[in-house]
């Protein structure tokens, strides 16, 4: 009897876990509010609401247990939310970079930009593809662009980091219309002048307006600043054809991104190109490009984050189960008492489940907010796909605030339960002898 | 020692809460023990004793420039540099990208500069006598199922064969072990003459050299002397050691150690204030028992190092059943996933360090409730105030 209501308690806490963390924040806010309102309407929702008065107004006798489990829910939530915020934070960056209507044209085989090469010939059949939208005068609108990794010191520390050095054609204002001048000039064509993106001048040494960078053993001079509000800003900007007579690759090209007419006529571009015997490109949307490389870290780091949280989830759920024990043991008196009065299990019950989920709140809240006090628009930076450093900003977002708190409801959940189950089978004899 | 069991029967008063407080405790221990061992393989990259021999020259303008093969016998005649090997980074995958490893085009002499990677001397000659040979890590050819004799294709990244084929066939000739860093078991090696024959583009160029030095402290004379070889050239190199050089690699994909001790730091945070709280709890609860310790004679250290021992006991308990979890995980995810998981076996100085920790932790959460208890007056405490 006693092993089948056991079994029965497990599966109700087991449904309730999973609800807290995947239904609707409008359902549990439903459930809440119905909740309240049985507190405020009926008899014996006013019964059960003094006792959980009752229950409140003696928690500052029991600050250590409280404490332990809004701090171990908050370090839970915490740790939790600023991983993911690291992961949101370089996925959004990396999404934001392509679109449907651009696409990316690299060798075949080749998976990043840094490992192809295009030679001249086959620049300009990719360009001549009727698919490509053309700018007032008929010019295609399509960005040769030879991507280079070079060695630039770090602002502060000095170490060496790779940046991207990005070869762009004169279309690329016109293919990137999200590009802004935010300080000095565009660069001149053949001219060894670069511009950088926002985030690589604040990544990058020497990097500010009229400096010298020396980037494959030649002088540049930097003469303008750009934000593109992706992954670009990572990134230095100069004349494709300058790039590749310092670099000594000729004319041969990393990749050509076109604009293209419409999404709709991808399929065909792509088609176009793949069965053209004298080419052996591949081209991919700029959406699906990026997307790619933002896949493999974002889910190590989901992945992790899930983990190490889950490891100190049960460390936190431990101890709020102490602490509520305590609790419960605490009020053993006030709890027998009432049972003697003829209250039954339930409000019990309520009491100490209200007040578990009140401070697992609050350890939520804290710990999702000290993760958005400190780490959103921390700025990080990784190894990005082209073996050059992606800048990105963490992104602690509602939806990852949200996740937080759900883990910190299932933990209060988890740690309150069983404490006023005992609580609520309490034997009031033996209760009352502890006084 | 005598005192065991008294400390045992006090843990053993409450066991709900001493059971929940060794759960938070193996908890925290166990993730010092994953977070400490992916933290050591990355900073330990490159930094085993031979890594102190050797010293890797790259372009001084990235490690995506290649440089010339002339430098390699210029390189050889630098004083101090006892012999040269040249790598090159080949970017081949199996099958699908996903499959990613590292693999290298070396120059024949590759596995005389490094001894650690053991390959049975009847493989190292196959290798040496076949123009297509390759060698793997143990870990790597467990990931493919792969065995000696085995046909190899790589599709190729970067370098499509002058034929214009896009995939490359080696013949598997032998399998080498790593028994000290297991991560290194999981790349592949070919010879770069057969590579600079077929390769479309890049030939007669390499790249990165290794140097072996006779002496680690003239590593700083000799890179200079190296670097200066091209000095002013279209190739100008960077010559630094094997560790500085793994250093940069790693902090490039990211701040590890930052992460690592910022989430360490919260769980330990809450960790002392959790089993703070349950000692003193624990403590407060038995005054009148240590009143009665101390009526029979017990002296006041002696009740002081009751209870500090006891909040000790508890820390060494759920820590080392943490730190086993750890290990048993880590070689289970090694035994598994191989060595593309960067994490390093839990050892001796990982445990060295936990245990210290413990009893750290320990000696802190234990020290006010051990204090409270050796200053009780025994009147006080015997009649529970």
């Amino acid at each position: 009897m006693r092993k089948a209501s056991l079994v029965l308690t497990m599966l109700c806490a087991a449904a309730i876990c999973v609800a807290l963390g995947w239904l609707p924040w409008w359902l549990i806010g439903a459930a809440v509010a119905a909740f309240a309102a049985w507190l405020a309407a009926t008899r014996a929702g006013r019964r059960t609401g003094a006792i959980i008065a009752a229950g409140m107004v003696s928690l500052p006798q029991r600050l250590g247990g409280a404490s332990v489990v809004v701090v171990g829910i908050a370090g839970v939530v915490g740790v939790l939310v600023a991983l993911l915020a690291m992961a949101k934070g370089f996925e959004s960056t990396l999404h934001a970079t392509g679109s449907d209507d651009t696409a990316i044209v690299l060798r075949s085989g080749s998976l990043t930009e840094v490992n192809s090469v295009l030679d001249q010939s086959s620049v300009t059949q990719i360009s001549d593809e009727p698919q490509v939208m053309r700018d007032a005068r008929g010019q295609p609108i399509a960005s040769p662009e030879l991507l280079i990794a070079v060695s630039l010191a770090r602002k502060g520390s000095g170490l060496a980091a790779n940046a991207a050095l990005r070869g762009v054609g004169p279309q690329v204002w016109a293919l990137r219309r999200n590009v802004k001048i935010i300080a000095g000039r565009r660069f001149r064509t053949g001219l060894r002048e670069l511009i950088v993106g926002k985030n690589a001048a604040g990544e990058f040494a020497h990097t500010s307006i009229g400096s010298r960078l020396d980037l494959g053993g030649q002088p540049w001079k930097v003469v303008g600043e750009f934000d593109s509000g992706d992954a670009h800003d990572s990134e230095l900007w100069a004349d494709t054809n300058v790039v590749g007579t310092t670099f000594h690759r000729g004319s041969d090209v990393s990749s050509v991104t076109v604009r293209l007419g419409s999404p709709k006529q991808f399929d065909a571009f792509k088609a176009a190109l793949a069965s053209d015997p004298r080419l052996k490109v591949e081209a991919h949307t700029t959406r699906a490009y990026y997307a790619g490389q933002a896949k493999g870290l974002t889910k190590l780091i989901r992945i992790l984050g899930s983990i190490v949280a889950g490891i100190m989830g049960v460390g936190a759920a431990a101890g709020a189960l102490n602490s509520m024990y305590a609790a419960v043991s605490a009020r053993t008196r006030e709890i027998a008492t009432l049972r003697a009065l003829g209250f039954r299990g339930g409000p019990v019950v309520a009491s100490v489940m209200v007040e578990t989920m009140l401070l697992a709140l609050a350890g939520g809240v804290a710990g999702a907010g000290a993760a958005w006090l400190l780490f959103n628009n921390y700025t990080a930076s990784t190894m990005g796909a082209n073996f050059s450093e992606v800048v990105f900003q963490f992104r602690v977002t509602a939806q990852l605030l949200g996740s937080g708190l759900r883990w910190a409801l299932v933990i209060g959940f988890l740690g309150g339960l069983f404490p006023a189950l005992r609580a609520a089978r309490m034997q009031v004899t033996e209760g009352l002898r502890e006084l | 020692m005598k005192y065991l069991h008294l400390i045992w029967a006090s843990l053993a008063r409450h066991k709900a809460r001493t059971f929940f407080t060794l759960l938070s405790v193996v908890a925290a221990f166990l993730l010092f023990g994953l977070l400490d061992s992916v933290n050591g393989a990355f900073s330990q990259a490159g930094h085993s004793v031979r890594d102190a021999h050797r010293l890797i020259t790259t372009s001084k303008m990235g490690l995506t420039f290649t440089l010339p093969l002339s430098l390699y016998s210029q390189i050889r005649a630098v004083p101090g540099v006892e012999a040269v090997t040249h790598m090159s980074w080949f970017g081949g995958y199996y099958r699908d990208p996903k499959n990613f490893f590292s693999n290298f085009a070396v120059a024949s002499n590759y596995f005389d500069l490094y001894p650690e990677f053991k390959l049975p001397p009847a493989e190292l000659r196959a290798y040496e006598d076949t123009r297509m040979g390759a060698v793997v890590g143990a870990a790597l050819a467990r990931r493919f199922h792969w065995t000696v004799g085995d046909e190899i294709p790589l599709k190729a990244s970067i370098f499509p064969q002058k034929s214009g084929s896009g995939t490359w066939t080696f013949d598997l000739v032998g399998i080498y072990r790593d028994s000290t860093h297991k991560g290194q078991e999981n790349q592949m090696f070919f010879h770069w003459k057969y590579f600079d024959e077929a390769a479309a583009f890049g030939n007669g160029r390499v790249g990165w050299y290794v140097e072996q030095i006779a002496h680690p402290s003239q590593s700083a004379r000799i890179a200079r002397a190296i670097d200066a070889l091209s000095a002013n050239s279209g190739h100008e190199t960077l010559t630094q050691t094997s560790s500085a050089f793994a250093a940069d690699m790693v902090s490039q994909f990211a701040d590890i150690g930052l992460i690592v001790r910022s989430i360490m730091g919260a769980v330990f945070f809450t960790l002392i204030l959790l089993t703070g709280n349950t000692m003193t709890q624990a403590v407060r609860e038995r005054i009148p028992e240590l009143g009665i310790l101390k009526t029979l004679g017990f002296s006041n250290r002696g009740v002081l190092s009751l209870v500090l021992a006891e909040s000790v006991m508890v820390l060494l308990l759920g820590g080392v059943a943490g730190m086993a979890l750890a290990a048993a995980a880590v070689s289970l995810i090694q035994a598994k996933y191989g060595a593309s998981v960067p994490m390093l076996p839990v050892g001796v100085s990982e445990w060295l360090r936990s245990v210290g920790l413990m009893a750290l932790i320990g000696l802190a959460v234990g020290a006010l409730p051990a204090r409270r208890g050796m200053r009780l007056r025994v009147v006080d405490a015997l009649a529970g105030r």
